[in-house]
C-alpha cells in the first residue's frame, strides 16, 4: 500500500509505515536531523526535524510522525525554522568553540546545521559543563564529553547494532551525562571497542583515539578495499595523509558489513607502518660469492651475527619488555650489536634485489636440474591476494614441476 | 566431500535475514568472525530468530543463545548423531527433499540409530533434556542454518565431522535455500581464495583435480610443460620429507608455520635439516629466522588484487600506500625469480602455449589468465569488480550474475551423499601424568600467530600477553591462582603463560591460544591428521597445569 501526501506543496508518495521524514526524502526533500540515523530506531529528542502538519497542535517531529493518507506538511514553515534555530543556539551555549581545531571540522553534523541555518554563537555563554577530556584509558575511543549533544546515537548503536548495551545516560536535565555500563571505563563495561558509537557520533564527541591529530576529512584521501584479518571480508575505507595510513572509516555501502567493523578492522592497522618492517632482502653470507660479500660488508649491510644470536636477541627483548604493546621490537638493523669481525656464513647480509633474486633463482635451478620437482616445496599464504596465490601456484606446477604447494594449517 | 564443495554454501545477509534457526558447532564466531557474530545476534533479538551453540566452552556467544550444548571436545560427531536419531525418531526428516535430492539415506539412519539421547549425552556430557530441545529447535524451525568452523575440522575425525554437519542439514532439508546451508566460517581473510587458487596439492585452480588426466592436458597445453601426475606433498608431508632430507628447498610467502603448525619442536628440528629456505614476510617471523634467503614484502594495503570472502564473495583490495624501504609485493617477487629461472633454463615451455609466458605487466594480466583457465572465476572479470559488481563463485562467464546460494536445484556431484561415521574418541586423551584436556583457539584482540597484531599498539595492549583458561577445581587442584605464572606440558613440549582461572571452561578442560610465539600453544599440541583432510588435531592435546615460581 502507498499513500499519498503533500509535503512543500508537492505530491509525494510513500511505502505505508513510512515517517514523514522518510517520505519527504523519496522526494528528495531534505529535513535536518540529528538524532536520526537511519540504520537506528527513531527516538524524537533533538527536535531538529520539527515539521508544521495541517490540522496539527504545534511543530511536529518528522522522524517518528507517520506519514498518513492526505497529510500537509510544510517542512520550512516559519515556525519550524525558528525553532530549528532555537534548538541549535541552545546546543551552542553549552558546546565549547573549538571547530578550528575539533578533529570532526568538516564532517560534524551540528556544524553544517549552525552553518545552513546562519546561527551565530551565543555572546553569553549559559551554564557549561568542564569534563575532563579523554577520561578513558582505553586504546581506541577519543571520549570529549564537553561536546556531546546527547543525541543517543552512540546508545543506540551499541545497542542496536552491537548489542553491547555499554552506553546510556545518567542523571537528568543539565545533569545528564552519557556514561558507559555503571559510569565506568569502556573496556569495564563490557565494550568490545568495535568504534560503532564513533561512527555514529554526529559530532566530534567520540572519535577514533589513534587517529587524534594525524588529519582530519579535507586532509585525507580514502581508499576503499577488504579488511586484512577475517575471511568475513569487510570493506572499509583506508585515510591516508602523506603516505601514512591515519584511520579506518566505515563505509555505509560496504557490501558485507555496512557500517559495522570489529577492532581488527577498525583499529588493528598500524602493523604496516611498524619499524620492524622489513626492508631490504636479506641472503646469508654463505649463499654469496665473495665479491658481493666484502662489497655488501663495506657498506655495513649485516643482520644479526646468526640465527642463534638473532633469537636470543628477540628473546631477551621479549623477556625485558613483556607484553607491553607501547615498546616495539628491536629494530634488528641497529639495536642487536653485531661486531663486524663476528661475521659467520649464517650471518644475514643486506643485499639488492638483483642479488637476492639471482641467489635464488640459481640455487632453485641446480636443484631441479639435479633432484626434480619432488625436492621442493611451497606454502602459500591465506594472507596473500587470489593473484599472488595463481602466480605461486602456477610457479610450483610450471616452473619447479611439482604440486607440493600447500598453505599453513589449512584454517 | 559430500557435497561436492567445501565453501560456505549461503550468504551471510541471507544467513542474517532469512534463518529460522541458527545452529552454531564449533565456531567462537563473536570473536573469530565478529561482524558474522553481530549479525547473528541481531537477528535474534529483533528478528526473533532461534540460537543454538555447541561449544566445549562458555564463549560469548552463548551468552545470547537460546541453549547451549556444552560437550567434550572431540565429540562433535557423536552429538551430531545425537541428535539426528531424534529428528528420525520424530519424523522430523523432510522426506520429499530426502527422495528427491540425496543417497545413503539407508546407511545413515542405520549408524544414527545406535545413538540415543541417553548414549550421546554420556558420549558428549550433555544432558539428555538439552539434545532433545536442541534436536526439537532444528526440527520446528525451517529454514535453518549450520555455521562451523576450526572447532569441527581440527580434529583426527575433521571430516567426518563436517559429513556429519551436511547430513544433518540434509536431512532437514536445509541445503541450497535460503537461510539454510552448511557454512564453514574460513579463518584467515583469503584462506578460501588461497584455496580456489590452486594453494593446495591435489587441485589447479578453481578445484581441478592434477590426478585427472583432462585437467593436467588442459593445464599442461596452457602452461606448455609437462606435469606431474601425482599429488604434491601436504605442508605435514613436507615437514617430515624435509627432516628426511628429500625436500632440499622450502619457498614460504606469508607463512608462519613455526608458530602454526603443531608440534613446534618438530616443526623446527624439519626446517633446521632444510638446505635452502626462502620465506617472503612483511616481519621478521620465527619461521624467517630460519631461511636463507628473505625478501622483504609488501602489506595488503600496499598492492592491488582480490581476496575472496567466506562466502565466496570476490573483492578488490587497493593500494593505499607504498610499502617501506624497498618492500615488493608478492606477485612481483615470484616473477622475477621466474623470469631469471627461464633465463637459467629450469623449464622451456612451449612458446605457443597460451599462458607459459611470465611476462604480466598489471594484476589485470593475472586476473586475465584465472579467468582463462579458472571456470569458477571465468566471469569474475577486473571490469566488473572494478564496476563494483558482487561476484560469489562460481561465475562460469562474464554474463554470469555470480552464485550467492549453492546446489538450489542440484548439488555439484549430483545428488547429495548422507554419508555416516561413528563417533571416534579424539586421538590422545587425559591419563594421570596428563590429566587435563587443552584446546585452542582465537581471542577477538589478536589474529592468527600474531604477526600483524602483536604490532597494532592498542590491540597488543588490550591483551598484552597469552593466557591459558582454566575452571576454578582444576585450578584448586593444581594450586594455581588467577594470575599465576604456570607450565602447561604435553608429551610433546612444555609453555610457560599466566592462568585464567574461570568457569568459561568445564573442569578437566583448559584453553589456549596459538597468537603469543613466546608461549605458542603449538609446543603443544598434537600432530595427528585426519587421514583425509590432513588436517591436525589442534583441538584436543592432554595435558599437565604446574605452577612455577616467579623467579622462573
Ligand atoms: S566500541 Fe562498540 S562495544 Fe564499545 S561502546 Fe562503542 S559501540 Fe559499544
Ligand atoms: S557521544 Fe555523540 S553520539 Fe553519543 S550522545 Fe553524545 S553526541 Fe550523540
Ligand atoms: S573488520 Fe573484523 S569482522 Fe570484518 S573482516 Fe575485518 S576482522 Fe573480520
Ligand atoms: S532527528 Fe527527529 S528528533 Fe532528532
Amino acid at each position: 500500500m502507498t499513500i499519498n501526501l503533500i509535503i512543500n506543496n508537492q505530491p509525494v508518495s510513500a511505502p505505508e509505515g513510512s515517517t514523514v521524514l522518510e517520505a519527504a526524502k523519496r522526494a528528495g526533500i531534505e529535513i535536518p536531523t540529528l538524532c536520526h540515523h537511519p540504520d537506528l530506531t527513531d527516538i524524537g529528542a533533538c527536535r531538529m526535524c520539527v515539521v508544521s502538519i495541517d490540522g496539527a497542535r504545534g511543530l511536529q517531529t518528522a522522524c517518528t510522525t507517520p506519514a498518513r493518507e492526505g497529510m500537509v506538511v510544510d517542512t520550512m514553515s516559519d515556525e519550524a525554522v525558528a525553532s530549528r534555530k532555537f534548538t541549535l543556539e541552545m546546543l551552542l551555549t553549552d558546546h565549547p568553540n573549538d571547530c578550528m581545531t575539533c578533529e570532526a571540522n568538516g564532517q560534524c553534523e551540528l556544524q553544517d546545521l549552525v552553518y545552513d541555518y546562519g546561527v551565530s554563537w551565543p555572546e553569553h555563554s549559559g551554564k557549561r559543563h568542564h569534563y575532563e577530556i579523554d577520561p578513558d584509558p582505553n586504546p581506541f575511543i577519543f571520549i570529549d564529553r564537553n561536546k556531546c549533544i546527547l543525541c543517543g546515537r552512540c546508545i543506540r548503536a551499541c545497542e542496536e547494532i552491537q548489542n553491547r548495551d555499554v552506553w546510556n545516560f545518567a542523571h537528568r536535565g543539565f545533569e545528564t551525562k552519557l556514561v558507559a555500563g555503571a559510569d565506568q571505563f569502556l573496556l569495564d563495561a563490557g565494550c568490545e571497542s568495535c568504534g560503532q558509537c564513533v561512527t555514529y557520533c554526529p559530532v566530534g564527541a567520540l572519535w577514533d583515539k589513534m587517529s587524534i591529530g594525524k588529519g582530519r576529512l579535507s586532509q585525507v584521501e580514502k581508499v576503499r578495499t577488504t579488511c586484512s584479518y577475517c575471511g568475513v571480508g569487510c570493506n572499509f575505507d583506508l585515510n591516508v595523509r602523506n603516505n601514512e595510513i591515519v584511520r579506518v572509516t566505515a563505509a555505509a555501502d560496504a557490501p558485507v558489513n555496512g557500517l559495522s567493523l570489529c577492532v581488527k578492522g577498525h583499529y588493528g592497522y598500524d602493523y604496516v607502518h611498524h619499524p620492524d618492517r622489513l626492508t631490504r632482502p636479506l641472503v646469508r653470507a654463505k649463499w654469496l660469492d665473495d665479491a658481493t660479500l666484502q662489497e655488501n660488508l663495506a657498506r655495513g649491510a649485516w643482520e644479526a651475527v646468526s640465527e642463534a644470536e638473532k633469537r636470543n636477541a628477540l628473546l631477551t627483548w621479549r623477556r625485558q619488555h613483556g607484553g607491553n604493546g607501547q615498546s616495539q621490537f628491536p629494530n634488528s638493523q641497529s639495536q642487536i650489536p653485531n661486531p663486524k669481525s663476528s661475521i659467520s656464513p649464517e650471518t644475514f647480509i643486506r643485499t639488492d634485489w638483483d642479488t637476492a633474486l639471482d641467489v635464488v633463482a640459481r640455487k632453485f635451478t641446480e636443484t631441479k636440474k639435479q633432484y626434480g620437482g619432488d625436492a621442493f616445496a611451497l606454502m602459500a599464504s591465506a594472507k596473500c591476494t587470489n593473484e599472488e596465490n595463481y602466480i605461486f601456484n602456477k610457479f610450483t606446477r610450471q616452473m619447479l614441476a611439482t604440486h607440493s604447494i600447500d598453505h599453513c594449517a589449512r584454517l | 566431500m559430500t557435497l561436492g564443495s567445501g565453501a560456505m554454501t549461503n550468504t551471510i545477509a541471507d544467513i542474517a535475514e532469512e534463518s529460522q534457526v541458527i545452529f552454531i558447532i564449533g565456531s567462537n564466531t563473536t570473536e573469530n568472525h565478529p561482524v558474522i557474530g553481530t549479525k547473528i545476534r541481531r537477528a535474534k533479538r529483533y528478528r526473533g530468530a532461534k540460537l543454538i551453540v555447541a561449544d566445549p566452552r562458555r564463549i560469548d556467544i552463548t551468552r545470547y543463545a537460546d541453549l547451549h550444548l556444552q560437550h567434550r571436545p572431540g565429540t562433535d560427531l557423536a552429538l551430531l548423531n545425537g541428535l539426528m536419531h531424534i529428528i528420525l525418531r520424530e519424523g522430523w526428516e523432510d522426506e520429499d527433499y530426502i527422495r528427491e535430492r540425496t543417497e545413503g539415506f539407508e546407511e545413515l539412519k542405520a549408524v544414527v540409530s545406535k545413538y540415543t539421547p541417553e548414549l550421546t549425552s554420556q558420549i558428549t556430557g550433555v544432558p539428555v533434556e538439552q539434545i532433545e530441545e536442541a534436536a526439537r529447535m532444528l526440527g520446528e524451525n525451517r529454514p535453518g542454518a549450520l555455521l562451523y568452523a576450526m572447532g569441527i575440522t581440527q580434529h583426527t575425525t575433521g571430516v567426518a565431522n563436517v559429513m556429519a554437519c551436511a547430513n544433518l542439514q540434509m536431512l532437514l532439508g536445509n541445503v541450497g535455500v535460503p537461510g539454510g546451508g552448511v557454512n564453514p566460517l574460513r579463518g584467515q581473510n583469503n584462506v578460501q581464495g588461497a584455496c580456489d587458487m590452486g594453494g593446495l596439492p591435489d587441485v589447479f585452480p578453481g578445484y581441478q583435480k592434477v590426478t585427472n588426466a583432462d585437467a593436467r592436458a588442459k593445464f599442461e597445453r596452457a602452461w606448455g610443460v609437462k606435469l606431474p601426475e601425482y599429488m604434491g606433498r601436504t605442508v605435514t608431508e613436507m615437514l617430515n620429507a624435509a627432516e628426511a632430507g628429500e625436500v632440499k628447498c622450502l619457498y614460504i610467502i606469508g607463512e608462519n608455520p613455526m608458530t602454526s603448525e603443531p608440534d613446534l619442536n618438530h616443526t623446527r628440528h624439519s626446517l633446521n635439516k632444510t638446505e635452502f629456505i626462502v620465506v617472503q614476510d612483511l616481519f621478521m617471523s620465527e619461521t624467517a629466522q630460519f631461511a636463507d634467503v628473505i625478501f622483504p614484502a609488501a602489506a595488503s594495503a600496499e598492492k592491488e588484487g582480490t581476496f575472496t570472502n567466506t562466502e565466496r564473495r570476490i573483492q578488490r583490495v587497493r593500494k593505499a600506500v607504498n610499502p617501506p624501504g624497498e618492500a615488493m609485493p608478492d606477485d612481483w617477487i615470484i616473477i622475477q625469480i621466474a623470469r631469471r629461472m627461464l633465463a637459467l633454463g629450469a623449464t622451456t615451455p612451449d612458446p605457443d602455449a597460451p599462458w607459459a609466458g611470465w611476462d604480466y605487466e598489471s594484476v589485470e594480466d593475472i586476473e586475465r589468465e584465472i579467468n582463462a583457465l579458472t571456470p569458477i572465476y571465468a566471469g569474475v572479470t577486473w571490469e566488473r569488480l572494478e564496476a563494483g559488481e558482487q561476484l560469489h563463485w562460481p561465475v562460469p562467464s562474464p554474463e554470469h550474475p555470480g552464485t550467492p546460494i549453492l546446489h538450489t536445484t542440484k548439488f555439484s556431484r549430483g545428488l547429495g551423499r548422507f554419508i555416516a561415521n561413528d563417533h571416534v574418541p579424539p586421538a590422545e586423551r587425559p591419563d594421570d601424568e596428563y590429566p587435563l584436556v587443552l584446546t585452542t583457539g582465537r581471542v577477538l584482540y589478536h589474529w592468527h600467530a600474531g604477526e600483524m597484531t602483536h604490532r597494532a599498539a592498542g590491540l597488543e595492549a588490550v591483551y598484552p600477553q597469552a593466557l591459558v583458561e582454566i575452571n576454578p577445581k582444576d585450578a584448586r587442584k593444581a594450586g594455581v591462582e588467577d594470575g599465576d605464572r604456570i607450565k602447561l606440558s604435553s608429551r610433546r613440549g612444555e609453555i610457560i603463560s599466566t592462568a585464567q582461572v574461570t568457569d568459561r571452561v568445564e573442569p578437566g578442560i583448559v584453553f589456549t591460544t596459538f597468537h603469543f610465539a613466546e608461549a605458542a600453544a603449538n609446543f603443544l599440541t598434537n600432530p595427528a591428521l585426519d587421514p583425509t583432510a590432513k588436517i591436525p588435531e589442534f583441538k584436543v592435546a592432554a595435558v599437565r597445569v604446574e605452577k612455577v615460581d616467579a623467579a622462573d
